[in-house]
């Protein structure tokens, strides 16, 4: 990644940012090294208990602000797998619940100036998205048994035409771990790539009012993809657990 | 300076391989806009639809990011 040739002194380090480095001691990153990722996902934690726990410890009938912002979260995403899974979903909210907190958090802590961004690293999507992925398959196959497979045969397509709408649904039921996990990890990365790339603009002179605001707007669209991003995790996760509910067509 | 032509392949690729996100760009704004031409029609009907509309994008975008997939694979692991 690094430009070697600093002739006109405009250095590019957009990937800089994503490294994982040991916070305490700079030997080798180990399993139990205490990093900027554990750091970061500990405060993201701490700011889920300070919004939910501590915010609602006091259960006034008349919400003070904190309070309405975490019955406006738990309201949404209740609505929201009421209306993509259904009734029965209902169940299987504070799963739900657990993932759009940690990853709605973890995405604005990592909008703050020189904070770094858990979600922007496929190891900790992935993680999550295999978590979603693992439980949502045995739990269709412990609801249903050998009939979780009708997932994947169309019983309204014509016939001839299933075999080859199974193979394809196969390959997507197996593909989804990936997406899913890719789809939150590369518009993180790529967002906060953008807005380095523009900052390094913003040290030439000619341009430097231009780069401004465009990490100005860049910034705002940011904001608005943390939500979205988290918000269609989420919602994707409604919808396999639909399909693991209701596996028939 | 000799020899790297595979790597020079790998980047030539990688590049190529972004050119599949414009399409997924597309396809997202494809879903978007005909989800505000109806909701414009029909606003009181546009509020339940929403999520099937984050839903689609979701769809679309998927498509794209395995193309962003290959172009990562091209950089870092081949």
């Amino acid at each position: 990644m690094a430009k070697e040739e600093a002739g006109n002194g405009l250095v590019f380090h957009p990937m800089d940012q994503f490294q994982i480095k040991t916070l305490f001691g700079d030997g080798p990153v180990h399993w139990y090294s205490f990093t900027n990722v554990t750091l970061w996902m500990g405060l993201t934690l701490l700011a889920i208990f300070a919004l939910l726990v501590l915010g609602t410890s006091r259960r006034a009938m008349i919400p003070n602000r904190i309070q309405s912002v975490g019955e406006l979260a738990y309201g949404f995403i209740y609505r929201m797998i009421e209306d993509v899974a259904g009734k029965d979903g209902v169940r299987y909210f504070p799963h739900i619940m657990t993932l759009f907190m940690f990853i709605v958090f973890s995405n604005f802590l990592g909008l703050l100036p020189m904070a770094f961004t858990t979600t922007s690293h496929i190891a900790v999507t992935g993680v999550l998205a295999m978590g979603v992925f693992l439980s949502v398959t045995i739990l269709g196959f412990a609801k249903h048994g050998l009939g979780f497979l009708s997932v994947f045969w169309i019983s309204s397509a014509p016939l001839p035409l299933r075999p080859i709408l199974a193979l394809i649904e196969v390959i997507s039921y197996f593909v989804r771990p990936l997406s899913h996990s890719i789809r939150l990890a590369g518009n993180m990365m790529a967002g906060h790539a953008v807005i380095k790339v523009f900052a390094a603009f913003a040290a030439v002179l000619a341009i430097s009012p231009f780069a401004i605001v465009a990490i100005t707007a860049i910034y705002a669209l940011e904001v608005l993809v943390a939500f979205i991003q988290a918000y269609v995790f989420a919602i994707l996760t409604c919808v396999y657990l639909k399909d693991a509910l209701h596996p028939h067509h | 300076m000799e020899g790297d032509i595979v790597q020079m392949g790998a980047y030539i690729g990688a590049g190529l391989a972004c050119t599949g996100m414009g399409g997924a760009a597309v396809g997202v704004g494809h879903v978007v806009g005909n989800f505000l031409s109806g909701a414009l029609r029909n606003p009181s009907a546009a509020t339940g639809q929403t999520a099937t509309m984050f839903i689609g994008i979701a769809f679309a975008e998927a498509l794209g990011i395995f193309s962003f997939l290959v172009a990562l694979l091209l950089m870092f692991a081949v």
